[in-house]
């Protein structure tokens, strides 16, 4: 006699990463800033990383991810998120050392830091959160602000003829020799949190390599600063901020190497 | 092929409310609460049983409100093999 046969099992498939602390954050309902912190949380909690990772938070909407993301931070003046990460790696270079960024932090203020440490291709990870505007401060234009589009500083759109064209930065630094790993994802929908998720593992992975920066953009709605609804915010990149902004990797390992 | 059987577990007081997960979901499980929650956000509730446990709407939730099941088919453990049984046997099994 054998006593074989199926049972069925309800599976855990999807659980709160335990490296995102169990708090309510003040990000505005529908923002991609609560999804980027999470898929970092994940990725430091698979790779088992998180006594060994510092970050690096900015001045912006994401200036309190040190209250979400439970692994030892500092938090720059505005800019300069990515110098005080190079000063981190340095004297500790055996830790996991990442900045998080906005738009108006990375691509505006801080564009010499930026530009600098990718150039000097320190052996940190930059997360580059771009929404087009300045989130915190009531939505101003950046310089990542797409044509046309309105801000509180461009209320009758973008003229780039007066003020410049959006600044691609994330094609900028993937000149740079000092870049290892440049890619632009977005969090908007399943797949792209998939793939953006695999990019940020990666970016971490490849830092025990010590072959320079990583550079990861996430294209990002601030459905608040863009006054839309979250859901009409995210068909609106989808279709606007894509088209100036497309997905996909910049800068492979293998280019660097060939 | 049948369509595998998930579940959802929204945490609502955490929930804000923004809708993405109901956009998400290819099932259409989740609708807005006609009721605030403490923080005054209509929350996100499960109205069908046609979960398929897919994750779309939990991978997508920028609060991390949402915990995923799905019901996988397992093959019970054979705990006890009995063969060639002449006499009274007695078997107990630990679980
Ligand atoms: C030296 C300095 N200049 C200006 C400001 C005002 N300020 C605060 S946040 C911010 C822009 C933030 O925009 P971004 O980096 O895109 O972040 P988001 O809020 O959009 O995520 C500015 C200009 C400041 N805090 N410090
Ligand atoms: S203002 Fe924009 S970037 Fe800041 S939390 Fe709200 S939606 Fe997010
Ligand atoms: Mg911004």
């Amino acid at each position: 006699m054998s006593v074989e046969s199926l049972e069925k099992i309800d599976t855990k498939v999807f659980e709160r990463p335990t490296t995102l602390i169990d708090t309510e954050m003040h990000y505005c309902p529908g923002c991609g800033h609560g999804v980027a912190h999470r898929l970092i949380a994940e990725v430091i909690d698979e790779l088992g990383i998180v006594e060994d990772t510092i970050g690096v938070a900015p001045v912006g909407c994401s200036v309190f991810a040190y209250n979400y993301i439970g692994v030892d931070f500092s938090q720059a003046a505005h800019g300069r998120a990515s110098a005080v990460a190079t000063g981190i790696k340095r004297v500790l270079p055996e830790k996991y050392v990442f900045s998080y960024q906005g738009d108006g932090d990375l691509a505006a203020i801080g564009t010499g830091e930026t530009i600098h440490t990718c150039n000097r291709g320190e052996n940190v990870l930059i997360i580059f959160i771009n929404n087009g505007i300045y989130g915190m401060t009531g939505g101003q234009m950046a310089p990542t602000t797409l044509p046309s589009m309105k801000s509180t500083t461009s209320p009758f759109g973008r003229d780039t003829k007066s003020m410049g064209f959006p600044l691609k930065i994330t094609e900028l630094v993937a000149q740079l020799p000092g870049t290892y790993y440049v890619t632009r994802q977005s969090v908007h929908k399943p797949l792209n949190v998939r793939r953006a998720k695999k990019a940020i593992q990666k970016g971490f992975e490849y830092q025990k390599l010590n072959k320079g920066t990583c550079f990861i953009e996430i294209v990002s709605n601030c459905n608040s600063g863009w006054k839309m609804s979250p859901v009409e915010s995210n068909k609106w990149m989808d279709e606007h901020m894509l088209a100036y902004y497309p997905l996909g990797d910049i800068k492979l390992p293998n280019d660097t190497e060939a | 092929m049948a369509k595998a059987k998930g579940n959802i577990i929204i945490d609502i007081e955490k929930c804000k409310g923004c809708e993405i997960c109901m956009d998400a979901c290819p099932e259409d499980v989740i609708a807005m609460s006609k009721e605030v929650n403490n923080k005054g956000y209509l929350y996100a509730v499960k109205i069908e049983d046609s979960c398929t446990g897919c994750t779309n709407c939990a991978l997508v939730c920028p609060d991390a409100v949402i915990t995923v099941y799905r019901e996988v088919k397992k093959k019970k453990e054979q705990v006890a093999k009995i063969t060639n049984v002449t006499g009274n046997i007695t078997v107990t099994v630990d679980k």
